[in-house]
């Protein structure tokens, strides 16, 4: 007999199936690959920059390009190139941990008031409603004139705020899951509404919540980066694109390396991230506008 | 239609009146007051006492919430203690340039990408579509500091057509202001027209593809016929809602914007106002701007009830 094997056992796969369905898309492939790079220098970028990112020389101050500093120098004679590599290290970290928060807080919170209805549902709402009417950079500098900047605060309110819309997006795709029959059926069981949230209403509303939780992630980084393009979000001399761009500014005549440089890789990493949510809203259905060109 | 008027408003008026209570409160919550913002966290003492009776800081807090709250529906949002003015003194001007900036913005983009959205698409998926959609993806995703920075670089800098910071004080006469707010008008504009062209072409492709569209096809009306008569009507009245919405990105775009080109007006305020930790006057400046967003979108609310009768028979 020489019966094909293929169809009895099933091939094991590295990759779940949506994620294959990620990469088989140019945007998600090409999204995926731009963030990869940028996580990847972000990590290796101490162990291989050429200089001390605070190293002040004062021949390199304003050079052009050239053998020795490949992107030049800034207004204070640092090399560029360093600092453009080491200078997604804290948006990256801020904007992941306060993406964490707020699709934390805004997914369950969507959910649970989906679960709570009349009342609850309706004060809340309202609630959010109210606050997403303050521009969200407001809301941010809101907090920060009062207890300052750093890690500490920025992580928590930009989390806080973002996850705003978060729960009002996933709170309506809920609304579609509580009156399904499964719902009654585990409520009839008797399944404590933790259980119910988590193991039964969690699982249906996670492909709006991933969708939600990319988009965050990039509008979190252009946040953070505007935050520190105004000196609320990372302290000098740490190399930060927003800040970079902004301490370089006033010089961008005489040189314009310094600006351009954190710019490419700012807007780069944001578009990649773009690509990336757009592919995974293909893969996964939750397309958020339909029949686009690109 | 009456009540669902009434409705509206006093669904804003509700929207707001929350709004007040957490500007206020969530001030209130924070460690520390105006006046150990004013004098650095860890003042204490007689100066810290005095601040604090000059600003009624020890009057219990809803009965300072209702000074503050009766005093900003009359315009008077206290005094700063940063600045030793009256807040609505500081505010007055640029409250003013910052809606010149926005409605000369306005007028500049929306037209714009409505035509845009128009053209993109009716003609779906063709290169001209293709470019204007990923055009706009472009504006939408790179941050507003980055786009302002290069049409300095390139506009003001490189071919030197206009000046790329503006040096007009914040009481200058319009005409002064309107010759330097070109590069922020556009610079503003560019973020929120994109998003409006992108729902404009997908609520005119989702009228293209209407039975009724069909039908005015199969008869054989001329295509500009079908387009005036069908298709802008239908796919117009939803994008007015964006637009309202749309507003939310263009205030808070304002902040960034108006920081780039030292644009003297509410959100350039609202930065300094922040890292002088001034407490009064940033609350009056978040106050303001979403104030601003709520009554937009109440009167494009308004205005899309007005201008489509299906809308008026909903829950009515």
């Amino acid at each position: 007999m020489t019966a094909s094997t293929a169809p009895l056992t099933r091939r094991r796969r590295m990759f779940p199936a949506w994620f294959r369905d990620v990469l088989s898309r140019p945007s998600g492939a090409i999204g995926l690959a731009i963030i990869v790079v940028h996580l990847a220098i972000a990590l290796l970028a101490p162990m291989v920059v050429p200089y001390d990112f605070a190293a002040q020389d004062s021949k390199a101050m304003f050079a052009d390009p050239s053998a020795q500093h490949w992107l030049g120098g800034d207004h204070l004679g640092r090399d560029v190139l360093t600092r453009t590599l080491m200078g997604g290290r804290e948006a990256i970290l801020v904007s992941t941990m306060a993406t964490g928060v707020a699709v934390l807080w805004g997914g369950l919170f969507g959910i649970f008031l989906a679960f709570a209805g009349r009342f609850v549902d309706e004060a809340s709402m309202r609630m959010v409603d109210a606050l997403l009417a303050i521009p969200w950079i407001l809301f941010v500098m809101l907090f920060v004139a009062g207890l300052g900047t750093g890690m500490g605060v920025l992580i928590p309110i930009l989390g806080i705020s973002y996850g705003l819309s978060i729960v009002r997006i996933v709170r309506a795709a809920a609304l579609d899951v509580v009156t399904r029959d499964f719902i009654l059926a585990a409520r009839a069981r008797g399944e404590r509404r933790s259980v119910v949230i988590v193991h039964e209403m969690l699982p249906n509303v996670l492909d709006t919540l991933a969708v939600q939780a990319a988009m965050t992630w990039s509008w979190m980084l252009l946040g953070f980066s505007s935050l520190s393009f105004l000196g609320f979000g990372a302290t000098p001399p740490t190399p930060d694109w927003g800040l970079m761009i902004a301490d370089a500014r006033s010089a961008m005549m005489v040189s314009p390396w310094p600006v351009l440089a954190p710019m490419i890789a700012l807007s780069s990493l944001i578009i990649g991230i773009n690509l990336l949510s757009d592919g995974l809203a293909k893969a996964l259905g939750v397309d958020r506008m339909k029949k686009s060109a690109v | 239609m009456v009540r669902l008027i009434i409705q509206r408003i006093l669904s804003s008026a509700i929207t707001l009146a929350l709004l007040t209570v957490f500007v206020f409160f969530a001030v209130e919550l924070l460690p520390g007051d105006t006046c150990t913002a004013y004098l650095g966290r860890d003042a204490k003492g007689d100066r810290l006492e005095i601040c604090r009776e000059n600003m009624g800081l020890n009057d219990p807090a809803l009965k300072r919430f209702a000074t503050w709250a009766s005093g900003a529906l009359v315009g008077d949002f206290g005094v700063s203690p940063y600045r030793n003015k009256p807040v609505s003194e500081i505010v007055g001007w640029r409250m003013r340039n910052t809606i010149v900036l926005a409605l000369s913005a306005s007028l500049f983009g929306i037209p714009l990408a409505i035509f845009f959205g128009i053209i993109a698409g009716i003609r779906r998926d063709k290169p001209v579509d293709m470019v204007l959609s990923s055009t706009s993806i472009l504006a939408m995703t790179v941050p507003e500091f980055v786009s302002a920075t290069l049409l300095i670089l390139v506009f003001s800098i490189s071919l030197g057509w206009t000046s790329g910071v503006v040096t007009a004080p914040a009481d200058a006469p319009i005409g002064v202001l309107l010759g330097s707010t070109i590069l922020p008008t556009v610079a503003l504009a560019l973020v929120f027209a994109a998003h409006i062209l992108r729902m404009v072409r997908s609520s005119v492709i989702d009228v293209m593809e209407s039975e009724y569209v069909a039908m005015a096809r199969l008869k054989g009306l001329p295509f500009r016929w079908i387009l005036l008569r069908h298709v802008l009507p239908n796919s117009l009245l939803p994008a007015i809602n964006v637009i309202g919405l749309t507003v939310a990105w263009l205030l808070g775009g304002v902040v960034v914007i108006e920081s780039v080109f030292n644009f003297p007006g509410l959100g350039r305020l609202s930065v300094d106002a922040v890292a002088d930790r001034d407490l009064p006057l940033t609350q009056c400046i978040v106050l303001i701007l979403a104030t601003g967003y709520i009554v937009t979108n109440l009167l494009t609310d308004l205005a899309s009830l007005l201008l489509n009768p299906r809308l008026r028979t909903f829950r009515g």
